[in-house]
């Protein structure tokens, strides 16, 4: 029965690798990246190893997908201010 | 065309050359020497109920120092980046820039419900890393998550900067100074033995695994806040902060 879980979920996960790669939505592939690891720690439950699903549901799934998230906010803040700051300098001139 | 004809190539030919490793795969049956030993040995040596951990915090103590050294790399890499972003800031641009939404009545209220029951679970995890799966690392996580929703939940919430890198400096130092106590009172670096190995099962036992993880979490617990902290600000709030 495990061995058809684990199977299902490996598939998942190599298909949301293959959509991070591949879309044009910077939020969807941070997303899908953090399902990869949220699966994966599923599966290392089922293999009888707690200690690394814990491990990888907290900082895989959880901590690294928000940190992914705020360096997306800081990229897309500091390249509206740049647009802004051409802009005006078009005006300026 | 031709670009893409090589990059198939080298691909088939990189196949070719871990293909004959495929076929030494062979599920293992038995536990390798050196894990055999420890899981023999382990409960009896240490006192630990959780294998995992005593082989983290104690066989593998050095590794640990290490993995924690590579945490604080990285935060300090983090904090030194992002602190230039913000000298390099020219001086009163005075650009609008759009304040940050309150948060929801639901995130808010949410965020005084859970951040207590959430910190007190990251404790209870490094606390029982011995005990139970977990310990230091993903304690601190979880500490580290809960001040996230606290930050998400109130725009206005600043760290205290002092707090968490004396935490953080004086959870390292310990740790360090607990290993090199190791050295001189029992057998080696990070030796747990140096306090009595107490009861197999309770709380205060396994001599001074509970004492190091404590400050394991501790330490990835205040790094992990520290790096998000940092993160969260954008350049306006960072010369706000200052």
């Amino acid at each position: 029965m495990s061995i058809v879980i684990i199977g299902t979920f490996g598939a998942i996960m190599i298909a949301a690798a293959i959509f991070a790669i591949y879309s044009q939505n910077i939020l969807s592939a941070i997303i899908s990246a953090g399902v990869i690891s949220l699966l994966a720690s599923i599966i290392y439950i089922l293999l009888a190893a707690p200690d690394v699903a814990m491990t990888e549901a907290a900082i895989g799934s959880g901590l690294t997908t928000v940190v992914f998230l705020l360096a997306l906010r800081r990229i897309q803040v500091n390249q509206a201010e740049k647009e802004d700051g051409s802009a005006e300098e078009v005006i300026d001139d | 065309m031709i670009k893409k004809f090589f990059t198939i190539i080298t691909v088939l030919l990189f196949a070719l050359m871990v293909l004959p490793l495929l076929r030494q795969i062979a599920p293992f049956e038995e536990l390798a020497p050196v894990a055999a030993a420890y899981a023999e040995q382990g409960p009896d040596q240490l006192g630990a109920a959780n294998l995992v951990t005593s082989v983290i915090v104690t066989y593998r103590g050095l590794d640990t120092l290490g993995e924690v050294t590579v945490l604080f790399i990285a935060t300090a890499g983090v904090g030194f980046l992002l602190r230039r972003d913000e000298e390099d800031q020219l001086p009163g641009d005075g650009v609008p820039r759009e304040t940050p939404r309150e948060a929801s009545e639901l995130l808010g209220s949410g965020s005084m419900l859970l951040f207590p029951l959430l910190m007190l679970f990251g404790v209870y995890i490094f606390l029982h890393g011995h005990l139970t799966p977990g310990g230091g690392f993903q304690g601190g996580v979880v500490i580290a998550s809960a001040m996230l929703l606290l930050m998400l939940a109130r725009v206005s919430f600043h760290l205290n900067h002092l707090i968490i890198s004396l935490v953080e400096s004086l959870s390292g130092f310990f740790y360090v100074a607990i290993g090199v106590l190791g050295l001189i009172l029992a057998a080696g670096f990070l030796d747990n033995r140096i306090l009595p190995l107490g009861e197999f099962g309770t709380l205060l036992s396994a001599g001074a695994i509970p004492i190091i993880y404590s400050l394991v979490g501790l330490k990835v617990g205040t790094e992990l806040t520290n790096v998000l902290g940092t993160m969260r600000l954008t350049r306006t709030q960072q010369e706000e902060d200052v």
